[in-house]
């Protein structure tokens, strides 16, 4: 049994990943959401899937894709198509889930709620023991639009106030006051995007619209040419006109293909421009249809519509199709999800097997470990395709690959020396790194359409590359050492073997490490000398960069002069780890200089107890040999060789590995 | 004498100097937020001490080795390093290329700080300029624009006017005194400063103005407004006292000698033996977004002395060099009409270039001897 424990761990892993990664249909009979999803529309300067939209907007406005409320068991919608779908055409039904995410008091008190008003009091037992102990929330933290909608003015004056400041500057209310309002605005433009809101029989009125057009023209030509005309035709238009002006204005989203060129525009426009032309885009209809049907729960019209709509597209945009597709089947397979469990779970085989079963769970785990990086690879691959770009255009993306990269070779590692600790980096570094980058998809579109300056595929797939490639391997270093540190302070695991053999492997990752480091750093500043005119500006990404290269110096010099041993090299490659992440992090935070492309508040406190928790990492390894537990047993032999006094060098740490 | 050459030949101290660094770059990136990038560089990176209090004529204490200083004692480390320990050898060989490639890199770099110079090229649709203009010095220009062909320019420095006193040239029949000068200034109309501070010149439009002195500005594009009083003693006796300032749109003027003279406070120009024209400036968006994808500017430049006529398109990512200089598109102005160009002269720009493919392929030769080794030494354990 016990031998096939590690196939049939990947069978079972692979089987359930290739579940997720099965086309996703609708139901027959109900609503197809799945071709509504799939219909590709033109936001933030890129093609992608109504899917997308809906959940980029979830996640701007609530911060995540889930439609729910923790004391109701069912979540609203079953998916954020259909969200989006209520929010277009059954606002009313839209306007009651709670999607605004509000967490700040002030703001709370602002929107009249009390600390009562937001305590969840679940009607089962099992339930409130659960939230007292913090596994359930105990409060709401979200609300919907009709509980907002009483102070929607208030929340724009002061959100204005805000929007006026640096983001720095701003206060947590003041934050908070103006995020909740890019929140409503961007609701509102949602509503807004495929009819005005509360047309509910919109194809009726786009009939009499169309109607009203000719006799609207002759009236004006006879006013040109000084007849008498209909005065009330003319009126008539002039309201249709404001309405669709707005429509225009409020979209948004671009839904209307124009050509084979980038030429989208909104319903409105097309609807403006019918008064000169004559002609309303040939999808309008069909949309409106489909949104009239959706509205009075008409399934067989809807999904008619939505199949015509889809094979419009299909000859129309073929390529905007395959590519909004194969977005929507990314956003489903949810490649780096999955893979962050796989990365956990072997994680804690990995640990494990330092205590049981060592042959059976280190090889469960690097099953799983090359299972969980096929589906990571095909998560940047997939991203690479859709962006047409190299791997690391933005923060989001960077921790997406240090993760990969740092995967890589901590397997390589494991590969070679075959004891678990690999193993341990690879998961735990995957898992952290998905995590952070979990956390970074919050703001929106993670495939963003990139700056002038970064328009450049040569730049990004050298120097960002390379440079993204040194922060993996500094952190992959430090986990090394962090492994080192707690066997060896904690445990009696660590024995000499083991320890020279992560001692060799820490410093084979800061050479790693180093070289690309460097090489990244004078690629991003021969970048800047191409672009700015200057090859080194002290802007401070740049400075976080060049620490990064000091440090590895520093350390590589001091192991050449002796002047460390094997926990000096641990300590330092902690120390790497708090470089790396004010590199990474630290200088994004401090607003200045032109790489500060997001500036993040929230991850501030975190970034100060990751670093809390290395330096007393540090400080804990500093302490004197004895209370080491796996260098205890040295000092308790019998005093041998001859050594002055084996208490403070225990063998182990007193023979100097050669390479 | 043993002891100095063991200690600048030491692997501490080379040890200390780039711990050294690292907190100076830690700090000077601090500094930034309160300071901007530029004063916080000026103070601590391109300095030889960092003082304290940083400012001021007073008593002041240097705090810490500034950049110029770490760098040097790092240059001559290396050197005497590898003067006193070179040894021919295979094993030796990367470890000599990362570090030859290093004092090129620092010594580019020193070069760079000392040598290069950074200016602007600001031009509308269809303007023809044969200088650029300095974004943070400004000069004092005197024009005598008696002779029809050609203006004669006398440029005084920022750094000229702001010791004060009395200014004399051959090509000027007068003499300037610095009455005042203010590093940055807000001006005001003196009717609305309500009579508690007094103009501080009689002649021109800024004897109606008075001047507010300010702190130096750190933003990043953020400017000084720089603004002096300057009384003309011309032999006949004072013909007055004139504002001069950043902020006073046009030239002023006076007559002395029979000859007519104009006062402007500028940016300090660097004039180019060439002339460059902007054709067309284009700003491209992201359909739908403010997001810009592109800036490019078309221009013509026009060199008589080398018979050079051509067109040019400088966009991002892609600059032009001509005779020297460098061109960047580095920003735009009103309404994507005026193109803002980023002149670079710098002598030493290869040394990067070179220095980074001759540590690159050092590191490679040592990491390689070494991964070489480690891979022979694990092969004969057991797996």
């Amino acid at each position: 049994m016990k031998r096939f424990l590690p196939v049939f761990s990947l069978v079972f892993g692979a089987l359930w990943i290739a579940a997720s990664f099965v086309p996703s249909k609708s139901p027959s009979g109900a609503v197809d959401v799945v071709t509504f999803g799939k219909i590709p529309v033109l936001v933030g300067g890129r093609v992608k899937p109504m899917d997308t939209v809906a959940r980029n907007s979830l996640l701007i406005v609530q911060g995540r894709e889930r439609v729910s409320r923790p004391d109701v068991s069912k979540p609203f919608v079953s998916s954020p198509t259909e969200w989006l779908l209520d929010v277009f055409f059954q606002p009313e039904k839209a306007n009651s889930y709670p999607t605004f995410m509000i967490d700040n008091d002030e703001l709370l008190a602002l929107l009249g709620k009390s600390e009562d008003d937001v305590r969840i009091n679940y009607t089962s037992s099992s339930k409130r023991v659960l939230a007292v102990f913090g596994f359930l929330p105990s409060r709401h933290r979200r609300f919907s639009f009709n509980e907002i909608a009483p102070f929607l003015q208030k929340i724009d004056s002061e959100g204005e106030q805000a929007e006026k400041l640096e983001s720095v500057q701003r206060s947590a209310y003041q934050t908070a006051v103006f995020n909740l309002r890019n929140a409503l605005i961007l609701y509102q433009r949602l509503k807004n995007s495929l009819r005005p809101e509360g047309a509910n029989d919109f194809s009726k009125e786009l009939a009499a619209y169309k109607v009203a057009i000719p006799g609207a023209a002759e009236a004006a030509r006879q006013r040109e040419k000084g007849e008498n005309f209909d005065k009330t035709k003319l009126e008539g238009i002039t309201a249709f006109a404001e309405r669709y002006d707005t429509l225009a204005n409020m979209a948004y989203m671009l839904t209307l293909p124009a050509g084979d060129g980038a030429q989208w525009k909104p319903i409105g426009t097309s609807l403006i421009e019918a008064l000169t032309t004559g002609e309303i885009h040939p999808i309008v209809d069909a949309y409106a249809a489909l949104g009239d049907a959706y509205h009075n729960g008409d399934v067989t019209t809807f999904n008619e519509r939505a199949a015509f709509l889809r094979d419009w597209f299909a000859k129309e945009q073929a390529t905007s199709v395959k590519r909004a597709s194969y977005e929507f089947f990314f956003n489903h397979a949810d490649p780096f999800t999955h893979s962050m469990y796989l990365y956990v779970l072997a994680l804690l085989l990995a640990c494990f097997s330092w205590l049981a079963w060592n042959r059976t769970l280190n090889r469960t785990a690097f099953y799983l470990l090359l299972l969980s990086l096929a589906v990571h690879t095909f998560g940047l691959v997939s991203r690479m395709y859709l962006q047409e770009r190299p791997p690391v255009t933005n923060l989001y993306s960077s921790a997406i690959f240090i993760g990969w990269g740092a995967v890589i070779v901590a397997l390589i590692l494991e590969r070679i020396f075959r004891d678990g600790i690999g193993a341990v980096c690879a998961g735990a570094i995957g898992f952290i790194t998905l995590i952070i980058a979990h956390h970074l998809a919050g703001s929106g579109d993670t495939l963003e359409m990139l700056q002038a300056v970064l328009d450049t595929n040569i730049w990004l797939a050298t120097h960002v590359v390379v440079i993204t490639t040194g922060y993996a391997a500094m952190f992959l270093a430090g986990m090394l050492a962090m492994i080192y540190i707690i066997r060896g302070l904690f445990t009696r695991s660590l024995k000499k073997q083991t320890a020279d053999s992560l001692s060799r492997m820490t410093y084979g990752v800061v050479c790693f490490a180093t070289l690309f480091s460097f090489v990244g750093t004078v690629l991003g500043g021969i970048w800047a000398d191409q672009s700015w005119g200057r090859f080194w500006g002290w802007d401070p990404k740049e400075n976080g960069a060049v620490l990064i290269v000091l440090w590895c110096a520093i350390i590589l010099h001091a192991r050449w002069g002796g002047f460390i041993r094997q926990r000096g090299l641990m300590i330092m490659a902690i120390f790497g780890n708090i470089v790396t992440s004010f590199s990474w992090f630290g200088v994004n935070m401090l607003g200045v200089g032109l790489h500060s492309y997001g500036f993040m508040q929230k991850a501030f406190p975190w970034l100060c107890a990751f670093i809390a928790s290395q330096l007393a990492l540090m400080a804990m390894a500093a302490a004197p040999l004895e209370r080491w537990r796996s260098f205890q047993s040295a000092s308790d032999k019998p005093r041998s060789k001859g050594r002055p006094d084996p208490k403070l060098v225990p063998a182990n740490l007193a023979v100097e590995s050669s390479d | 004498m043993r002891k100095l050459i063991d200690l600048i030949t030491s692997l501490k101290l080379t040890i200390a100097c780039l711990a050294a660094a690292m907190v100076l770059i830690f700090a000077g990136t601090l500094a930034q937020v309160n300071l901007g990038i530029w004063e916080a560089q000026h103070r601590y990176f391109q300095s030889l001490f960092v003082w304290w209090p940083a400012q001021g004529s007073g008593f002041r204490i240097p705090i810490f080795p500034g950049g110029h200083l770490i760098g040097a004692v790092l240059l001559v480390n290396l050197i005497a390093a590898h003067v006193k320990r070179f040894r021919w050898s295979i094993s030796k060989l990367g470890i000599h290329l990362t570090h030859a490639g290093l004092i090129i890199m620092l010594a580019g770099g020193l070069f760079t700080d000392l040598f290069a110079i950074e200016s602007h090229m600001r031009l509308s649709n269809g303007d023809t300029k044969n200088f650029s203009e300095d974004p943070r010095r400004m000069e004092l220009a005197v024009i005598d624009l008696s002779n029809p062909e050609y203006d004669q320019v006398t440029a005084i420095p920022e750094a000229v006017l702001r010791r004060g006193g009395t200014i004399e040239h051959n090509s000027l029949p007068f003499r300037i005194a610095v009455r005042h000068y203010y590093q940055n200034s807000r001006l005001e109309m003196a009717k609305d400063a309500g009579g508690t501070r007094l103009p501080i010149a009689n002649k021109g439009p800024g004897a109606q103005v008075v001047v507010n002195p300010e702190p130096r500005s750190t933003g990043v594009n953020d400017r000084d407004v720089v603004s002096a009083a300057v009384e003309i003693l011309a032999p006949e006796g004072s013909l007055g006292t004139w504002l001069v300032s950043d902020a006073l749109g046009a030239p002023q003027t006076f007559s002395t000698g029979g000859k007519t003279w104009q006062l402007t406070m500028r940016p300090a120009r660097y004039y180019k033996p060439y002339s460059v024209t902007l054709q067309k400036f284009t700003h491209e968006k992201y359909p739908g977004t403010e997001i810009p994808k592109n800036f490019s500017s078309k221009v013509t430049l026009i060199d008589e002395e080398r018979s050079v006529n051509r067109h040019a398109l400088i966009y991002m990512n892609h600059p032009l060099r001509y005779r020297g200089d460098t061109f960047y598109q580095a920003g735009f102005e009103r309404d994507d009409r005026t193109t803002i160009l980023q002149v670079v002269r710098n002598p030493s720009f290869l040394a990067p270039y070179v220095a980074c493919i001759v540590v690159a392929a050092g590191l490679l030769v040592q990491f390689g001897y070494h991964l070489v080794g480690f891979a022979r030494r694990r092969r004969p354990e057991p797996a």
